[in-house]
């Protein structure tokens, strides 16, 4: 057994509105540079819909993710190493900026300076890359936000596979929709990390963070058709991969991400989890993708445990690791309520960023007795959201995790409702999905009331024990490789043309 | 002796080499975030696959022809039964057949470059210098097939391999003896081509010594320690 400790996110898509924040927060930190104006590191989109970059979740396009062979091994599905270095030249795989969108701003300054003319001035959008003018945007990152375009061009959806008379969602009457924030996964079996030629790319042994290393890639773009989630940004100004760090110089001082600190809804979770690294490889490699959640929750190991406690303490983690482990609601969410589940687990990546599936309108059709009841609560044949949908997406089609996670959510709506309007205790609905009255009680507090110290419990690394305070005197902070240099001194005969400088065209009145 | 080919041909090299040398140490050692292929392909795919294919494998076979013909001793050659003239017409023809390949992949990256709107606005100088450079050196090695149908004794590519050894072995006043004769369409090739050396570090170039040989040996996952080594 060879323990490694995680940070690991939940987010709660019952209670998550859509508003954007923890994209446009994550943006303001991590990219509002030249290069990745069209990168977003966290991005929310709406379901059903294609996504963002376009399509990302159909893999038979951008062969993102592992590839289980007949003999049980797996293989990235870009291709083994060979055909990986055979396309250094030009990666077949590779998403065109056009599949993100072209990145573009306004003329504002053109609002300033407009002489008197007939018709308002307007302020006309021009590419960030060329700096010529857009005629017209026609794609965005949030391009199919609430519904937005045709569902004709949605329903390529890929979680619409195998959703009985899936045309039917196109009705107006029986649309639905849910929101699904995502960054990266720091998955425990990266593809990004195997599909890197250059091996910049890699895991951190203490919390389990994937990132780049920018002074060792060399831009060879393999990451970029190798992570599913299509959440590794090639950025076209350094000609280097960028990713979502997990906000690591924040993790690492104890406090939670950008994304998930400014979080309005409060549906993020961080919490440490324990797991086997050596059964990574066959967790990852199970026959049936079906049995992809459960190989996942069999890697984790209860924090509880003394055997584990004391295997834990060998392996070096600290104890306050440990005790965080202990109280970790990412744990508690994933493992003891089971109402987290992973996202797309049929990618063999082991992500560990989960998600609590959404309840649709039901339960008001249900008690006017529109809706079937199976027991205490509502049939969830009758969600508005196909429970197909939500299975293909969070449990590789399996319908049985997603059930139980609705149910018990459910469950405890009725049990709190009847609790606090009817002043009864309800325990009949607890019992028939395997809840007791002290379990419920704490998921209420975790993922009704949320409280800050309940969703983030964030360990510091030993940073000032591991570190020479005196050695690092006079050292830079965070920078982007280069040492404290950055690539961007103006004496550089190496590099480019310099960082930052934005080809404008001015603007030419037409009357 | 003549001065100018003492200069450029005797001389040009050896500095050539210390910038080459020096330059790509010092930028792998100062500046490893400027490291890196450049790649605009996600800019603009159209086409792309096919040119930049072309383009790498036909200069690959390139280099790998002027590498078995300038540094590795006719003497092994000639051992290997492939006499002068023989020599000559295998450099002509897969030399011929790579350089048009390799021209068809350029002259589509070379359009790309200069009228593709993206491409040409994220392009430094450099990246569209050093590719004009490859593409004018590429013309003139082609145009030397043609000269060389004028003498297919072999006996040109002799002489600049002796160049080569030559210098290879620090002998520049003899090596340059060698170069004297040659149709100019040729010295201005060796001239070009020691040119190229001289951009290599300051430009994009600099990826080819990072050829990912090391993928095959490593294992699929990398884990590395954020803190050194684990302390109680």
């Amino acid at each position: 057994m060879k323990i490694r400790a995680q940070i690991g996110m939940v987010l709660n898509l019952d209670k998550c509105i859509g508003c954007h924040t923890c994209s446009i927060t994550c943006k303001n930190v991590w990219t509002t540079r030249e290069g990745v104006e069209y990168a977003w590191f966290n991005n929310v989109e709406t379901k059903p819909g294609i996504g963002f970059p376009k399509e990302w979740e159909n893999q038979d396009k951008w062969k993102g993710g592992w590839e289980r062979k007949s003999n049980g091994k797996l293989v990235p599905k870009i291709g083994g190493k060979l055909r990986v270095l055979a396309n250094l030249f030009a990666n077949p795989d590779l998403p065109e900026i056009d599949d993100y969108y072209e990145p573009f701003d306004f003329d504002y300054q053109h609002l300033h300076t407009a002489k008197d003319s007939k018709h308002q001035p307007v302020a006309r959008p021009r590419s960030l890359i060329s700096g010529q003018r857009m005629e017209k945007i026609e794609w965005g990152p949030n391009w199919e936000e609430i519904l937005g375009t045709e569902f004709e061009k949605r329903k390529k959806d890929q979680n619409f596979n195998d959703v009985v008379q899936k045309d039917i969602y196109g009705q107006f009457e029986k649309t639905f929709m849910m929101y699904l924030p995502r960054l990266c996964e720091h998955c425990l079996n990266p593809t990004c990390v195997a599909s890197c030629p250059s091996g910049a790319i890699y895991k951190r042994e203490e919390d389990g963070i994937v990132l780049i290393d920018q002074d060792k890639c060399r831009g060879w773009r393999m990451c970029v058709s190798g992570c599913p989630y299509k959440k590794i940004y090639f950025n076209w100004k350094s000609g280097k991969s960028e990713k979502c760090t997990f906000c690591y110089p924040r993790i690492e001082a104890g406090q939670p991400t950008t994304c998930s600190e400014t979080c309005v809804g409060r549906i993020r979770y961080l919490g440490v989890l324990l797991y086997d690294a050596d059964k990574i490889q066959a967790a990852a490699s199970v026959a049936n993708e079906k049995d992809l959640y459960q190989a996942q929750l069999d890697l984790f190991l209860d924090p509880h445990d003394p055997k584990v406690i004391e295997a834990a303490r060998k392996e070096g983690i600290p104890d306050n690791w440990l005790k965080a482990a202990q109280r970790s609601p990412v744990y508690m969410m994933a493992m003891d309520w089971k109402v987290a589940l992973p996202l797309h687990p049929e990618y063999r990546t082991l992500p560990m960023v989960w998600y609590v599936p959404p309840l649709s309108p039901i339960q008001s059709a249900a008690e006017a007795g529109h809706v079937g009841m199976n027991g205490e609560i509502p049939d969830l044949k009758s969600l508005r959201i196909p429970l197909r949908y939500l299975a293909n997406m969070l449990t590789a089609g399996d319908e049985a995790p997603v059930v139980r996670a609705l149910e018990r959510m459910i469950a405890m709506r009725a049990y709190k409702r009847s609790q606090q309007v009817d002043g009864v205790e309800d325990l009949e609905v607890l019992k028939q999905v395997g809840l007791t009255k002290d379990r419920v009680d704490e998921m209420y507090r975790y993922m009704a009331l949320a409280n800050y110290e309940d969703r983030f419990v964030i360990p510091t690394s030993h940073r000032a024990y591991a570190e020479n305070a005196y050695d690092l005197k006079g050292e830079c902070g965070f920078s982007f490789g280069n040492g404290c240099g950055g690539g961007e001194s103006k004496l550089n005969i190496f590099g480019g043309s310099s960082k930052g400088v934005r080809k404008v065209i001015p603007v030419t009145m037409k009357d | 002796m003549n001065f100018t080919d003492m200069l450029l041909f005797g001389i040009y090299p050896y500095i050539a080499s210390v910038i080459f040398f020096l330059g790509c140490l010092l930028r792998y050692e100062r500046e490893q975030y400027s490291w890196k292929a450049q790649s605009s392909q996600m800019l603009d795919k159209k086409y792309f696959r096919v040119a930049s294919v072309f383009f790498h494998v036909g200069i690959i076979m390139i280099f790998a022809g002027h590498f078995a013909g300038l540094v590795i001793p006719y003497e092994v050659w000639s051992f290997l039964g492939i006499s002068l003239a023989g020599k000559q017409l295998i450099a002509m023809g897969v030399g011929g057949f790579f350089g048009v390949m390799c021209f068809i992949g350029m002259t589509m990256l070379v359009y790309r470059r200069l009228f593709n709107p993206r491409v040409r606005a994220s392009s430094s100088t450099m990246d569209t210098l050093i590719l004009l450079v490859i593409y004018w050196q590429l013309i003139l090695g082609i145009l030397t097939i043609f000269v060389s149908t004028g003498h297919m004794d072999g006996y040109v590519m002799k002489d600049l391999m002796s160049w080569s050894r030559y210098l290879l072995t620090f002998r520049p006043a003899e090596a340059i003896a060698f170069m004297g004769e040659l149709h100019w369409i040729y010295k201005a090739h060796v001239f070009w081509g020691i040119t190229l050396f001289v951009l290599f570090p300051f430009s994009r170039l600099v990826h080819i010594w990072s050829v990912p040989v090391g993928y095959f040996g490593r294992n699929y996952q990398v884990v590395r320690r954020r803190f050194g080594d684990r302390k109680a």
